[in-house]
């Protein structure tokens, strides 16, 4: 205990001189506090979080009473606010499946602090995602309609159609990382098990363990599944970005019709999402003192992964112009004119402000090891990821072929509280998460403690 | 044999090196029923203690292949057995390339699922009572304990002189384990 609740902030994957027992400490402690002993800052960002979430179920509430008229979108502007965030959600979602199948199967072992919060994080931003297309149904209470099932109206979904795609890769996605996320919380379960004093806490982590004992056959099954889960996951993660820039790919949409949409989109879902991993993961090593775990070494490659990524979308930006004319088409052109200097003019130059400019900085090793710095990078990162889907679909249907039927985008006060809302659920989701479940994987962790170990050995040996 | 109702006789260690040493020695003195009880994987362990290697990838290779051609047939019977009606842009009824998506994502959702839950139910959860929570040291096993337990099923098991071999392996201590 004595090494790790010393805040030393290290370079490497883990800080040295940690034991099975400490980590298990550090880590089950803030979730077997008892619950009137609760950090205030907890109850306080709870408090926030759940005063968002009021404001999503009043919008949802109005939503339904009175129907989509309360938002903006109308022709020619019909998707608006809720596909962006739609959008915006799941892409930030995306960073979690990427950090713990992707970084698993390429054996990079810094993911092991990080993966347990950034999955988390996914499950939180897919059901904030997966809200949004539902509530823009119009009538959200005859959403299972998208599902094929037997019906006495006797029909089918449209399986030609993306936005019947978007369906099956969501509801898959959701499925696969929830289940992913807890077979991987199964053996934590069981340490909380053992560890719990009082004898609810003892009851429901023991239920939720599911009598896992850690026994060898277990741990082999364990580990093959966890392998081959995330085999699938990988390939999932891709294919759900991909089915969601086809919903705008397939269409004539200038602006829209871009064979660049389906890698753009993946690499600016993981660009977003590694910024949400940074917004997160800065203040929770702070608040719960895991600068041993989460150390500097993880920040620094959250950040060079969202510079790759960053640099990605800033040629998908470069290649969206250049086609734009290349292409000789008129209304090509003109989408490009519109972008540069149109009247949402202010939305593309702050995109690539935030988008592009703001991440330079991180080619620096001192920029990347310093917490606020990336704190705020990645904040604008955030917002420049929200704009960047506005211009695509809102700003691109303003203007599209006849300018007959071109009319601007005026989003609603209903729009802005349904969006700043869902923050809210994704936020109460996650100081739940905090309080009663483990943030770090305490089994993976021990594990790369055990193989750090080892290693550190053999090197002082040689 | 010995008539005292017992699970087995469980030996404590420390580190994994240590008690991959125990189940080697513990096999090569010719004990077949024992598991190892540990709180993180440890490599090789399955293999010293003589298990046979899990055939998950199979099933789930299976259920992956189900789950393409039920997504495929789900499809192809809507657009072509139950509504051949609607023509888009002369393509073809078996519009197949429009298919592959949800193909995709039905077999990925099939695989995944055979993955994890075929996983729980070969290890017999959730199963809320098991012996081995009876040994006194068990709640160290979720933190930093490893125990090697030979079952009293094993047909060489006798309590006097496999307590003495698992002394012998130099454990932190040897508990009986009550069934």
């Amino acid at each position: 205990m004595a090494t790790t609740s010393k805040r030393i902030e290290t370079d490497r994957v883990i800080a040295p001189g940690q034991t099975y027992g400490s980590l298990d400490d550090l880590i089950t402690k803030p979730v077997l506090t008892p619950l009137l002993k609760t950090p205030l800052g907890w109850f306080l960002g709870f408090g926030f979080s759940l005063a968002l979430l009021m404001l999503f179920m009043v919008t949802v509430y109005v939503l339904i009473t009175t129907g989509m008229g309360i938002f903006g979108n109308n022709q020619p502007v019909a998707w608006a606010f809720p596909i962006i965030n739609l959008v915006w959600w799941i892409g930030i979602g995306h960073a979690g499946t990427m950090i713990s199948a992707i970084l698993l199967l390429v054996r990079q072992d810094w993911r092991t602090s990080i993966n347990r919060f950034a999955e988390a994080m996914t499950l939180f931003a897919v059901a904030c995602a997966g809200l949004f297309p539902i509530l823009h149904l119009g009538r959200p209470w005859v959403f299972y309609w998208l599902m094929p099932y037997p019906n006495t109206m006797d029909l089918w979904p449209q399986f030609r159609s993306p936005l019947a795609w978007d369906v099956f890769a969501i509801t898959a996605y959701a499925s696969v990382s929830a289940l992913f996320w807890f077979i991987g919380l199964l053996p934590d379960l069981a340490t909380l098990r053992d560890r719990a004093q009082h004898p609810v806490a003892r009851l429901i982590y023991g239920a939720l363990s599911l009598g896992w004992r850690g026994s060898a056959k277990h741990w082999q099954r364990y580990t093959r599944a966890y392998l081959l889960l995330a085999a699938l996951a990988a390939p999932l993660v891709v294919s759900v970005h991909t089915t969601i820039s086809f919903d705008f790919a397939v269409t004539q949409v200038p602006g829209w019709n871009n064979t660049i949409m389906p890698p753009y989109f993946v690499a600016g879902a993981l660009f977003a999402g590694f910024a949400m991993v940074l917004i997160l993961a800065i203040p929770l090593r702070k608040m719960f003192g895991f600068e041993g775990l989460i150390t500097l070494k993880h920040l620094d490659n959250s950040a060079k992964v969202m510079l790759a990524t960053g640099l990605f979308v800033a040629y998908g930006y470069l290649i969206e112009l250049f086609i734009g004319w290349y292409s000789g088409t008129e209304f090509e052109r003109y989408m490009v004119l519109n972008r540069l200097f149109g009247d949402y003019t202010w939305a593309f130059w702050t995109l690539i402000a935030f988008n592009v400019l703001a991440i330079q900085p991180l080619w620096f090793k001192s920029v990347r090891q310093t917490p606020w710095a990336l704190f705020v990078i990645a904040i604008l990162v955030s917002i420049g990821m929200w704009l960047e889907r506005f211009v695509i679909i809102s700003v691109s249907l303003t203007r599209d072929f006849m300018p007959s039927a071109w009319h601007n985008y005026q989003p609603t006060t209903w729009d802005f509280t349904l969006f700043l809302g869902s923050i809210g659920l994704f936020l109460t989701l996650w100081f739940l998460f905090l309080r009663f479940l483990p943030a770090i994987a305490t089994a993976e962790v021990k594990e790369l403690i055990h193989h750090d170990a080892v290693h550190h050995a053999k090197e002082a040996k040689s | 044999m010995s008539g005292s109702a017992i699970y087995g006789l469980a030996a404590e260690f420390s580190t994994p090196e240590a008690i991959l040493t125990a189940a080697g020695q513990a096999r090569e003195a010719g004990y077949t029923k024992m598991d190892a009880y540990t709180p993180f994987p440890v490599a090789d362990l399955d293999e010293a203690l003589g298990m046979q290697p899990t055939r998950l990838g199979w099933a789930v290779l299976f259920a992956g292949t189900i789950g393409a051609l039920l997504g495929f047939f789900m499809q192809w019977y809507a657009n072509v057995i139950a509504w051949p009606l609607l023509n888009i842009g002369g393509r073809p009824l078996n519009d197949w390339p429009s298919f592959i998506v949800i193909t995709f994502e039905v077999s990925v959702l099939f695989a995944a699922f055979t993955a994890g839950l075929l996983m729980l139910a070969r290890n017999g959860l959730p199963q809320p009572y098991h012996p081995i929570f009876n040994a006194p040291n068990f709640a160290g096993v979720s933190r930093d304990k490893f125990l090697l337990c030979i079952e009293a099923t094993d047909g060489q098991f006798d309590l006097r002189e496999t307590k003495a071999f698992l002394m012998e392996l130099k454990p932190n201590r040897v508990d009986e384990v009550a069934l």
